[in-house]
C-alpha cells in the first residue's frame, strides 16, 4: 500500500473533472485520479451542444433558460441552482471559446447557435436556438479542450487508477473527507490518497441499463463509494432516457438531429409528436418525447416486423446540412445500421441516457450529509452530482453546460477549502475496505459469472424501471435486484493476476450497479406520482402535495449485519417560479 | 419520407430481427508477463452475429470463455478511442468494425480464416492487448497542444470566419486512439519520432487562425524527430478511424516549415 498527499483529489477526468482540475491546480496541489485516460471519459459522446443565452442569432436571455431548465425538470430543479447555472452559462461558454474550443461560426464570426429540445423563447413560446455547438461533436471537443488546458497548466493525473472507498473520519462528531482509496490497474497496487479536499467527477450509472447509449465503464462508481460510507443519494428514481438511440445498440443520436429539422414517424409514416406537443413538436423534452414513441410503439404503430421501434427522418435535409451539423450521426447509422441517411430513415428507440439524481451538494459543490450539514472537505460536480439543475428531467445541452459550471465552481470551492484547512487523520486501517473487497473477489470460488448477474440485472432494468412504471414492475425488479445482491456474494473470477485485471475490477463495478439500481428501484417504489423521467403508469399525474420534494437515500446496516435502505426527502427550493402544468 | 428505399430498409428489418449467427475463430495474440515471458497466439472459436462489432466478439470470449483476456475499451462507438488494435493486421478500432466486414467465407458458406487480432505495433505490450501508451502521450504533449495567444482577453469570445474555422475542421475530429501513429513504419523503426497523432495535434493549433504560437510548434517540429522523418507511405490515413486526411496534414505542416505561411 503506497500512501499519497495532495491538497486537492479529483475523482474522475471528464468534462467536470478537468473543468475542476484547471481551477483547482492553480490554487492548491492537486491530483487528478481516473479509470480510463482522460480523454477516454464519456463528456466525448456528448454531441449536440452547450445551452447558454448568447442572443448571438436571435433575442434570448439568462431568465428564459431559467425557466425552460425548471419546466423541462417538471418543478423538481432547485430554483436558485438552476438560475446560476443558467447566468454562468454564458461566461462558461466564452471561456471555452477561449481556451481555444472550435465552436461553430455564425456568417459574422460569432458562436453559432442551434435549437434543441425544450429551450424556448420567452417561457414556452416557440423553439429557440440556444445550443452553442461543434457540429455533433461538441463534447468530444469538450473534453479536448478541457485535456488541452490541464496540460497548459500541468495538471497531474494518475491514470487507470480506481477509485473504491472514500474515507471520513470524525472530527468533533462531524464526518470530514480525509481522502480516497484507489486501485492501481497497471499493478494491482492500493494506494491511499490523503487530501485536504476531494472531488467526485465520475460520472454516471447508466449500465445497470441493457439499452444505454453510456459506455461501459458508466458504473456509478463514486456514488456507490459514497453510499456505502453512509452518505445520502438524491432523486435516484429519475433517470432520463434519450428519445433518439440506434435501435437496439443505443447509440446515441443527437437531439440537435431534430434541431437541425429531422422528424419522427411512425410506420404509417405520420410525424406523430404533433399529437403529443402541438407547440414543441418534436422537441419537446426529452422525458416527453420518449413517452410519445412508446406509446405509438405500445398502440401498434411502431415500424419493423416487431413493431418495436420508430424512425428518424433526415431525408427531407440538405446532403450538405447533414455533412456540415450532423456528420458523425450520419456516419454512425452507415456503420452500424448500414443505412444511408440522405436517402433511408433511421431506425430509433429510446436509450437510457443520464442519471438525474445522484450525490446530493449545494450550489457550491459541496456533498450534504443530510438535507442541511454538509461533509466537510467534500465535493462532486457533474452526472455524478445532484445539484439539482435537472430536477425530474435535464434539458439536452444542459449537462455539458453543469460540468463546466458546477466543476469550475467546485474546482475553486475546494481549493480554497484545502488552502484554510489542514489534513485530518486517516481512519486506522484506511485501505482496509478495499483490500478485503479485491481479496474476496480475488479467491473466490464461487460459481455465479459476473457477466450472468450483469446481463440478468440490465434486462430486469430494461422490462421494468424503464420508460413506463407501475408498483408491479417496480417490485418486481426489486426483488430481482435483491436475489442479485444474494448471488453476487456467490462471484467468482478467473483472472486472478494482479496485472491489468479487468476481470476482477468488472465484478467491482458490478457490486456497485446493483448497489445503485437497488436505491433507484426503492426509491421509484416509494414515489407514487408521475413526474419528468418517473412515470408512474398507476399514479399518471404529477402530486405535487406529497411529492414535491427530493428523495434522499440512505445505506442503514443493522446491528445484525443487515443492509436496509432508508428512505427520507428534503424541500425543494422554490424562488420565483410556481409549478404549473407542463404542456410543450 | 423517401418511399423508394422503404425495401431495403424493411429488408435491413427484417434481418436485423431474425439474427443469424456464424462461427468465427478469433486468433488473438496473448501476452502476461505475470505467466510467462513469452506472447503466443491463441485461438477461440465462437458464434456471433456478423453484424455485431469486433469489440462485441472480445466480450464475449471474456465474458463466457477466459475472463483473463485484456483489452480496453470504454464507449463502444469509436468516440472514445480506447480500443485501436490490429485487426487482421490492420489498425482499427475494436468498437467501430463489423465482424461481417472482416471475415471471408469458404464455397461452403463457412467462415475460411480466422480473424486475427494484436496490440498496435511500436508500443511496449504490457499485456494482451494494452500496450503503454506513455511515449505516445509524451509526443502529444510536446508540440503544445493547446491554444497560445497573447495580450488582453476580449470581453466575448473571438471572432473566426466559418472559412477560418473550416481550415482546421479536419484534425480537431482526432480521438487520440494511436491507430496512425502505431501503423507507421517510421514510428516502428525508431520511437523517438513524434509520430502522425502529435503532428495532427499541431496542425490543429498552427492552422487555428485564433493561435499565435504556430512558430513555436513548427520549430518543435523541424527537430530530428520531427515531420521530415514521415515518408508518405500514407498508413495514417489508411487507419485513422475518423477518417482525418493525417498525411495531408502532415504534408500541410511541411509546407508552412517551408513557406513559414499558415
Amino acid at each position: 500500500m503506497k500512501i499519497h498527499k495532495y491538497d486537492t483529489v479529483i475523482v474522475g477526468a471528464g468534462g467536470a473533472g478537468m473543468r475542476a482540475a484547471i481551477e483547482s491546480t492553480k490554487r492548491s496541489r492537486t491530483a487528478v485520479l481516473t479509470k480510463l485516460y482522460p480523454t477516454r471519459s464519456h463528456t466525448g459522446a456528448a454531441q449536440g451542444g452547450m445551452a447558454a443565452a448568447l442572443a448571438n442569432v436571435e433575442e434570448d436571455n439568462w431568465e428564459w433558460h431559467t425557466f425552460d431548465t425548471i419546466k423541462g425538470g417538471d418543478y423538481l430543479v432547485d430554483q436558485d441552482a438552476a438560475e446560476i447555472l443558467a447566468k454562468e452559462a454564458i461566461d462558461a461558454v466564452l471561456d471555452l471559446e477561449k481556451m481555444g474550443l472550435p465552436f461553430n461560426r455564425t456568417p459574422d464570426g460569432a458562436i453559432d447557435q442551434r435549437r434543441f429540445g425544450g429551450h424556448s423563447r420567452n417561457h414556452g413560446e416557440a423553439p429557440v436556438r440556444r445550443s452553442c455547438y461543434a457540429a455533433d461533436r461538441t463534447g468530444h471537443m469538450i473534453l479536448q479542450t478541457l485535456y488541452q488546458n490541464c496540460v497548459k497548466e500541468g495538471v497531474e493525473f494518475f491514470n487507470e487508477f480506481y477509485v473504491l472507498d472514500q474515507l471520513l473520519t470524525e472530527v468533533d462528531g462531524v464526518k470530514v473527507s480525509a481522502g480516497v482509496v484507489a486501485y492501481e490497474l497497471a499493478t494491482g497496487e492500493i494506494h491511499v490518497f490523503q487530501a485536504k479536499a476531494v472531488i467526485y467527477a465520475s460520472g454516471g450509472t447508466g449500465k445497470f441499463f441493457k439499452v444505454t447509449s453510456n459506455a461501459h465503464t458508466l458504473t456509478g462508481d463514486g456514488q456507490a463509494a459514497c453510499y456505502r460510507r453512509g452518505l445520502p443519494l438524491e432523486d435516484m428514481e429519475f433517470f432520463q432516457f434519450h428519445p433518439t438511440g440506434i435501435w437496439r445498440m443505443g447509440i446515441l443520436l443527437t437531439e440537435g438531429a431534430r434541431g437541425e429539422g429531422g422528424i419522427l414517424r411512425n410506420k404509417d409514416g405520420e410525424r406523430f409528436m404533433e399529437k403529443y406537443a402541438p407547440v414543441m413538436k418534436d422537441l419537446a423534452s426529452r422525458d416527453v418525447v420518449s413517452r410519445s414513441i412508446y406509446t405509438e410503439i405500445r398502440e401498434g404503430r411502431g415500424c419493423g416486423p416487431e413493431g418495436d421501434h420508430v424512425y428518424l427522418d433526415l431525408t427531407h435535409l440538405p446532403p450538405e446540412q447533414l455533412d456540415a451539423k450532423l456528420p458523425d450521426i450520419t456516419e454512425f447509422a452507415r456503420t452500424y445500421l448500414g443505412i444511408e441517411p440522405y436517402t433511408d430513415p433511421i431506425p430509433i428507440q429510446p436509450t437510457a441516457h443520464y442519471a438525474m439524481g445522484g450525490i446530493p451538494t449545494n450550489v457550491q459543490g459541496e456533498v450534504l450529509a443530510d438535507n442541511t450539514t454538509v461533509v466537510p472537505g467534500l465535493y462532486a460536480a457533474g452526472e455524478v452530482a445532484c445539484v439539482s439543475v435537472h430536477g425530474a428531467n435535464r434539458l439536452g445541452t444542459n449537462s455539458l453546460l453543469d460540468i463546466n459550471v458546477f466543476g469550475r465552481r467546485s474546482g475553486i470551492a475546494a481549493a480554497e477549502y484545502a488552502a484554510k484547512h489542514d489534513y485530518v487523520e486517516l481512519p486506522e486501517d484506511p485501505a482496509s475496505l478495499v483490500e478485503a473487497q479485491v481479496e474476496r473477489l480475488r479467491n473466490s470460488t464461487g460459481k455465479e459469472r459476473v457477466a450472468t448477474l450483469r446481463l440478468e440485472l440490465q434486462e430486469c432494468m430494461d422490462a421494468n424501471v424503464m420508460v413506463f412504471r407501475t408498483e408491479q414492475t417496480i417490485k418486481t425488479a426489486v426483488a430481482k435486484i435483491a436475489e442479485l445482491r444474494e448471488r453476487y456474494l456467490n462471484v467468482s473470477v478467473q483472472d486472478k493476476g494482479k496485472r491489468f485485471n479487468t476481470d476482477l475490477l468488472e465484478a467491482i463495478e458490478l457490486g456497485n450497479l446493483l448497489d445503485l439500481a437497488e436505491v433507484m428501484a426503492t426509491s421509484a417504489l416509494a414515489r407514487k406520482e408521475s413526474r419528468g423521467g418517473h412515470y408512474r403508469e398507476d399514479y399518471p399525474n404529477r402530486d405535487d402535495v406529497n411529492f414535491m420534494r427530493h428523495t434522499m437515500a440512505y445505506r442503514e446496516v443493522g446491528d445484525d449485519g443487515t443492509e436496509s435502505i432508508r428512505l427520507d426527502y428534503k424541500p425543494v427550493v422554490q424562488t420565483r417560479y410556481q409549478p404549473m402544468e407542463r404542456k410543450y | 419520407m423517401a418511399t423508394p428505399t422503404m425495401d431495403k430498409l424493411e429488408a435491413l428489418e427484417a434481418d436485423s430481427a431474425s439474427s443469424h449467427l456464424i462461427a468465427v475463430t478469433f486468433r488473438i495474440r496473448r501476452f502476461n508477463p505475470e505467466v510467462s515471458a513469452d506472447a503466443s497466439w491463441e485461438d477461440f472459436r465462437i458464434d456471433i452475429d456478423p453484424k455485431e462489432r469486433v469489440l462485441d466478439a472480445l466480450h464475449k470470449i471474456k465474458w463466457d470463455v477466459d475472463g483473463t483476456l485484456t483489452f480496453r475499451r470504454s464507449c463502444a462507438h469509436g468516440i472514445c478511442g480506447s480500443d485501436a488494435m490490429r485487426i487482421n493486421g490492420r489498425n482499427r478500432l475494436a468498437c467501430k468494425t463489423l465482424i461481417k466486414d472482416i471475415v471471408s467465407f469458404d464455397k461452403s458458406g463457412a467462415v475460411s480464416k480466422p480473424v486475427t487480432i494484436e496490440a498496435i505495433k511500436g508500443l511496449t505490450v504490457l499485456k494482451d492487448l494494452i500496450v503503454d501508451m506513455d511515449p505516445f502521450f509524451q509526443a502529444y504533449r510536446d508540440v503544445m497542444p493547446f491554444l497560445v495567444t497573447t495580450g488582453n482577453e476580449p470581453t466575448r469570445e473571438r471572432l473566426q470566419s466559418a472559412e477560418d474555422r473550416e481550415r482546421f475542421d479536419d484534425t480537431t475530429k482526432c480521438i487520440l486512439c494511436a491507430a496512425c501513429t502505431s501503423s507507421c513504419p517510421v514510428f516502428w523503426n525508431d520511437g523517438q519520432y513524434f509520430g502522425p497523432a502529435a503532428i495532427v495535434n499541431a496542425h490543429r493549433f498552427i492552422f487555428d487562425s485564433r493561435d499565435e504560437a504556430g512558430e513555436q510548434r513548427l520549430e518543435i517540429l523541424n527537430d530530428k524527430d520531427g515531420v521530415w522523418r514521415c515518408r508518405t507511405t500514407f498508413n495514417c490515413t489508411d487507419a485513422c478511424p475518423r477518417g482525418i486526411e493525417v498525411t495531408k496534414a502532415i504534408q500541410e505542416v511541411k509546407r508552412a516549415l517551408i513557406t513559414r505561411r499558415f
